[in-house]
């Protein structure tokens, strides 16, 4: 939880997932450890966290495959599992990539998936399970065995599964997962589509450029645990803006910085053209302008470092990205906290 | 595996056919009457796969049920559909119950036709001595296979218990198949004697009173209380257990 989201926290009635406390234990292992997430209706909310960080345990918790140790969730306002029969009727759910009987063919595995819910109505199964294949384009391959399909089109026919009646939330759990980047974009754009339709879409992702496209919400999982969430521009902020200068004087610049308060680092030379060094400042306050006290204008630094004498070559201030901020909370290379 | 089951049957018959004389008292019961009446052909038949090969296709039918659809991972699906864990329990069983119902049938059916297809249909004599019409007959043995599939109830019930235990189907089909052959080892043991009667296989093979003028329920009724028992208990295990089950599949 980060004081920013906090700040914006929607009411408790505009959100579509709440989890309160949320714990699974697995013998000894926490798979999930006390975990708060907010998910606000309306939104297209990233799920983020290196691979075993407990997403996909939080998913099935959420949808009442599994019992929590302790915490609750709410889904659609109502409290799971209990009023699981009402509530999963108006969820679509991938989890954990499509499951389907390989002897079937795709229509005949969604027939048996739509039959499976009591309350389905048989009438329209025929047209529904059409226009759910349609959308994600698998209408030529309706009649083929599942075991024929590739890896992508199993995933596509999971995610028509999920599509099967019209849905007020959607959980998908890597979406995108054995998708070539064709099938990548198509996703994208049915996840704004089912967003724009006013469905709250929950992804659950490692890739984070596809969240930072499609996403306004998101939340970071690390060892079970949920270390941030809130909006993309939130998420962002809370990580430092910074600046970036590019220099032959790389000593005389850290030491006007420093005279700034500016604790500067050096990271080698830019590329092989001898332009010089490249030196990273974190800003200290917030996004610029800053006017408050002990807070850098990009423009000074700029100007003090001109006005003594350093040759600036390139100067720019720098968001963090979310790649950055997913690393910087979750652990870098193979040292992901397990 | 229902055309394994018929295969039983025309197996028999064929043999018997082929071979043409059987001594008297060599080989299963009956397997000396079907040269002169082609409807002993579904009682031998069903005699023969008593001991295994019908338990083994039911305990990989029940075997399969939950563990099957959590292998393939769809157990998750059809629980986020909602199906609800109580209403897919009951219609898995009711898949087991229905192939115990088919799997004896269609070795009694397909017996009945081969034989009367290879060998003479006349009357039957019973084990009473008393002397029946072949409709009649054959009206028995559709009892007798009403018998059997009501004897396969209770390890259909160990089955679909055992596949709520695991996600790996195959471990569920041999428990419940070991299960089936360890009840008849001990079923066998003469110093177990006190354990026989709750024994769900003790039943199994008495289903020669029914081949009796008149018929002899009692068998009937006391391995019909039997397995309502078996299948009471190892359903409401099932159901303890795949409530609170954690789908992790």
């Amino acid at each position: 939880m980060t004081a920013a989201g906090a700040a914006t926290e929607p009411h408790v009635a505009d959100l579509c997932i709440e989890t309160t406390g949320l714990s699974k234990r697995f013998g000894q292992q926490l798979a999930v450890d006390g975990v708060d997430l907010a998910v606000p209706r309306g939104s297209v909310f990233g799920f983020l966290g290196p691979n075993g960080s407990g997403k996909t345990t939080t998913i099935r918790l959420m949808l009442g495959l599994a019992a929590a140790s302790s915490g609750s969730v709410r889904l659609l306002g109502q409290e799971m599992p209990g009023q699981l029969r009402e509530v999963l009727p108006r969820v679509g759910a991938l989890v954990e990539g499509p499951a389907f009987y390989p002897f079937l063919s795709g229509a005949a595995n969604l027939y048996r998936f739509d039959a499976a819910d009591p309350r389905a109505p048989a009438a329209t199964r025929k047209s529904r399970v059409h226009s759910a294949l349609e959308r994600v384009g698998l209408t030529h391959a309706a009649d083929k065995k599942v075991r024929a399909y590739s890896l992508g089109m199993k995933q596509r026919l999971g995610i028509a599964n999920a599509l099967l009646a019209p849905r007020e939330l959607l959980v998908l759990d890597e979406p995108t997962n054995g998708l070539d980047p064709q099938g990548t974009r198509e996703v994208r754009s049915l996840v704004r589509s089912l967003a724009a339709d006013g469905a709250t879409v929950f992804v659950s992702s490692h890739l984070l450029a596809e969240v930072e496209q499609i996403c306004t919400h998101a939340a970071i999982m690390s060892a079970g645990r949920l270390v941030a969430q809130g909006t993309l521009a939130q998420l962002r902020q809370d990580g430092q803006a910074r600046i970036r200068v590019l220099t032959p004087d790389a000593g005389a610049a850290a030491k006007v910085l420093a005279r700034l308060g500016l604790s500067a680092a050096v990271s080698g030379p830019a590329g092989s053209n001898g332009a010089g060094d490249v030196l990273y400042a974190p800003l200290p306050a917030g996004p610029p302008p800053a006017g408050a006290d002990g807070a850098v204008a990009p423009e000074a630094v700029v100007a003090a470092l001109v006005a003594a004498g350093v040759r600036v070559r390139g100067f720019a201030t720098e968001q963090v990205s979310l790649e950055e901020r997913f690393v910087a909370l979750t652990g870098e290379g193979f040292d992901v906290v397990q | 595996m229902l055309c394994a089951l018929a295969a039983i049957p025309v197996l028999i018959a064929v043999a018997v056919r082929l071979s043409s004389a059987v001594p008297p008292g060599r080989g299963p019961a009956f397997l000396d009457r079907i040269t002169q009446n082609g409807l002993f052909v579904g009682v031998t038949a069903m005699l023969v796969s008593v001991p295994l090969f019908l338990p083994l296709t039911v305990g990989v039918v029940a075997g399969d049920t939950v563990a099957g659809e959590a292998g393939l991972g769809t157990l998750r699906y059809l629980l986020v559909a909602p199906a609800g864990r109580v209403r897919l329990l009951l219609v898995k069983y009711a898949g087991a119950v229905a192939f115990a119902v088919a799997a004896p049938l269609v070795v009694a059916l397909v017996g009945a036709a081969i034989g009367a297809a290879l060998f003479p249909v006349g009357p039957v004599t019973l084990l009473s001595g008393d002397s029946i019409g072949a409709d009649e007959a054959m009206l028995r043995l559709l009892l007798i296979a009403a018998y059997l599939a009501v004897s396969l109830m209770g390890l259909s019930a160990i089955g679909l218990f055992m596949s709520t235990l695991t996600d790996v189907p195959v471990g569920a089909m041999a428990s419940t198949v070991v299960l089936a052959v360890v009840s008849q080892v001990l079923d066998a043991l003469p110093q177990l004697e006190w354990l026989h009667p709750w024994l769900f296989s003790h039943y199994w093979l008495d289903f020669a009173d029914l081949l009796r003028q008149p018929v002899a329920w009692d068998s009937f009724l006391t391995n019909s209380l039997l397995q309502g028992g078996y299948v009471a208990v190892f359903g409401a295990l099932a159901y303890g257990r795949f409530i609170t089950k954690d789908v992790l599949s």
